[in-house]
């Protein structure tokens, strides 16, 4: 026990007592944090109300889509947790690692913990174990039997992401034979999802695109993408939505302008692109002249260059940085509640409006912080995984 | 001369302009040309000339005199004055705390270097917009008035507002000789706050940047730590935190655009209350884009002036 104790009792002073004046930084601190958490845990266990959560957690996640239409997003849920459930067993095999056991214990907890803390109804809480239950088994049954898939399957695999996205636009949005939904009635953390991942998606190959076009040797090119850039990256978002809602109907011939929700997805892939493609010309500056140099004198013609030489390479360097603008805009889809659109702060401060539930921000916002820290933080530890495994691969790669 | 066109290395980059050239021409002239259609078809083709009308609109804190009567240019320079005013003093307030923050990282007492990460990681994962209403609606509308308010040698933070200097109690009501609205102070504190944890990593790689060894052979000269810092480390860090802290800048201004959150009036809603009014949607977004990318230019151009200073002076 001594041995243990020591180094602890050690570093500890090293730590935090090196000097008098750490001593003192350290029992400053000490106190102060304590102070500070014991008055948010004596906030949130006995004056905080969470029934304002409870009563519209619903409303929160997927506002105003009709009742009688949900099982469609159930469905989507129960897809989606199945397909990254098989997406994980593929990438990690049979084995389960350290990190795997505690991800799937987390599941387990939160699949078990949350719905019924969040108060729903016996039923609703046995669809998520359902779900939590898919996601795992998906993982064991393709860790089991995923390598005994013919290669040419598993190269098909990720093309099913793809296709589930397409399918889940549609299981959302309705047509051929669903009742249609308007997008004016999708809300909450399903609203800011949709717009946040469309944004992502198509934003990236614009972004390319982009930065590709700003170190073109072709004048015009460089021109036309370095104004383009420029521009978007010295108007605040803000202005970019209200001219996305006031002027665009001016703009494209009448009954051409998208929905409001649309309009506002596709001002925030154009906003994103722009910084994307800042992210992707640093990535591209990075690369030695010598590689392009290299694959032209293979023989390679600019497309082959691009896909096979340069784009690896460059978009590797760039990996941290365009994920990190991900991130933001996750978080920009928050401005959407101020052009009047329903997402998950805009049904938030719709709530907070009721005058049943008067006073209950600061519970509201907890929530909400908590929801997007916790998005973000694993877009950013999961580009860490991916920088990690890139380099793994690359370092390999060189003798 | 046997080449097919398709491979004519002069051919082609002007085959390949003069397409894209001619798309975005008509990309261009189409929006352009939708534009003038609908706009006249609604009577509102672009003119300048309401900006003399009175605006019948009143901004709750100016520094500039305004009243309802003033034509829309006076509201839209009060907001524009409002703007500068929050992003000046958060541009200070922002460096002094990201300064600190971002020193705090290297510090020698193992907690305080925590307590600056998880300050950083907390904040940059939380949407500006929603720190900003947790400011405005959570804490400061939630303070006390009268006797209850919090009081400090030099200042008292009510309800009804933040006062410096000499303050006193009149009636249960608090008067001082500087009030900054609680408005102002809810969005300068978030502000503050948010670009204080991107600053910090701007500061943290900027010091990170130099190598250990500058440190070592400053202290074998025999410099004392704060002469190790102000002489050999800083100079060098600044090299790689000024390009960082001119984006962050830029940031912050566009980011004061969020005010309207807090119930501050800045340019940005100042031009919103103008278009509800107006309906002059092409106009108010020109000059909104304008000004904006005029404030980034600005402390672009200064930013840039700034880092020749701490350049390496090659000779």
């Amino acid at each position: 026990m001594n041995h243990r104790l020591l180094p602890l009792a050690s570093r500890l002073r090293r730590e935090l007592f090196a000097t008098p004046l750490d001593g003192l930084i350290s029992v400053g601190l000490v106190v102060g944090l304590g102070a500070g958490l014991q008055a948010l845990l004596h906030w949130a266990l006995t004056q905080a109300d969470w029934a304002v959560v409870q009563a519209n957690s619903t409303l929160l996640v997927v506002g105003r889509y009709p009742l009688e239409q949900q099982w469609r997003l159930w469905l989507l849920t129960a897809l989606l947790c199945g397909a990254a459930g098989i997406t994980w067993g593929l990438l990690r095999g049979r084995g389960w690692p350290r990190s795997d056991r505690l991800a799937a214990a987390v599941l387990l907890v939160l699949g078990v913990v949350l719905p019924a803390s969040l108060g729903l109804t016996a039923p609703i809480q046995q669809r998520w174990w359902w779900i939590t239950g898919l996601l795992l088994l998906g993982r064991w049954a393709a860790g089991c039997w995923g390598a005994a898939l013919p290669l040419r399957w598993r190269r098909l695999l990720p093309l099913a992401w793809p296709v589930l996205y397409l399918l889940g636009l549609g299981l959302i949005g309705g047509g051929l034979g669903l009742m249609t939904v308007r997008p004016s009635q999708w809300g909450g953390l399903l609203l800011t999802l949709i717009e946040a991942s469309f944004a992502i998606l198509v934003c990236f190959p614009l972004g390319i695109a982009l930065a590709l076009g700003r170190r073109s040797a072709l004048p015009l090119l460089r021109w036309c993408s370095t104004l383009y850039i420029e521009f978007i990256r010295g108007a605040p978002l803000i202005t970019l939505l209200f001219l996305g809602q006031n002027i665009l109907g001016f703009l494209l011939p009448g009954g051409l302008a998208p929905d409001r929700v649309w309009r506002a997805a596709w001002i925030l892939t154009c906003f994103a692109a722009a910084y994307v493609a800042e992210a992707v010309r640093a990535g591209l500056a990075a690369l030695p002249r010598g590689q392009w140099e290299a694959a032209r004198s293979l023989g390679l013609n600019m497309a082959q260059t691009l896909l096979h030489v340069v784009l690896p390479q460059a978009l590797r360097v760039a990996l941290p940085a365009t994920v990190g603008q991900f991130i933001t805009l996750l978080q920009d889809t928050t401005l959407l509640s101020l052009i009047g659109l329903l997402d998950l702060l805009g049904v938030a401060r719709a709530v907070m409006a009721n005058p049943e539930f008067l006073g209950r921000n600061a519970e509201v916002y907890l929530v909400l912080a908590v929801l997007f820290w916790c998005c973000c933080a694993a877009l950013g530890l999961g580009s860490r995984a991916l920088e990690h495994r890139l380099n793994r691969h690359s370092l390999r790669s060189e003798p | 001369m046997n080449t097919p066109w398709w491979r004519n290395r002069r051919l082609l980059p002007l085959l390949v302009q003069a397409v894209v050239g001619l798309l975005v021409l008509v990309t261009i002239a189409l929006l352009l040309g939708n534009l003038v259609r609908n706009l006249s078809a609604a009577g509102l083709l672009l003119s300048w000339r309401w900006l003399n009308l009175p605006a019948g609109f009143d901004i709750s804190e100016t520094l500039l005199p305004f009243n309802a009567e003033l034509p829309y240019w006076r509201a839209l320079l009060a907001g524009l004055v409002n703007t500068v005013r929050v992003v000046l003093i958060g541009l200070i307030g922002a460096t002094a705390l990201g300064t600190l923050v971002g020193s705090a990282a290297f510090s020698s007492n193992g907690l305080l270097r925590r307590l600056s990460r998880t300050y950083v990681e907390l904040i940059r994962n939380v949407p500006l917009l929603l720190q900003l209403l947790f400011w405005y609606f959570v804490v400061f509308l939630s303070l006390p008035n009268g006797t209850a308010a919090i009081q400090l040698p030099w200042a008292v933070l009510a309800k009804s507002g933040l006062y410096l200097g000499s303050t006193q109690l009149i009636d249960g009501v608090w008067h001082g000789s500087l009030r900054i609205t609680l408005e102002f102070a809810a969005l300068l504190t978030g502000l503050i706050i948010h670009s204080g944890a991107f600053i910090a990593e701007v500061v943290r790689g900027g010091v990170a940047a130099v190598p250990r060894g500058q440190w070592e052979a400053a202290r074998s000269l025999g410099f004392t730590p704060g002469q190790t810092l102000s002489r050999i480390v800083l100079p060098q860090a600044l090299r790689v935190i000024v390009p960082g802290l001119n984006s962050q800048y830029i940031s912050l201004a566009k980011n004061s655009s969020l005010a309207v959150a807090c119930g501050y009036s800045d340019l940005y809603s100042v031009a919103e209350t103008t278009l509800n009014q107006t309906g002059r949607a092409v106009e108010v977004v020109l000059i909104l884009l304008g000004t904006y990318l005029a404030i980034d230019l600005i402390i672009s151009l200064l930013m840039n002036r700034l880092n020749q200073l701490v350049q390496i002076q090659e000779r």
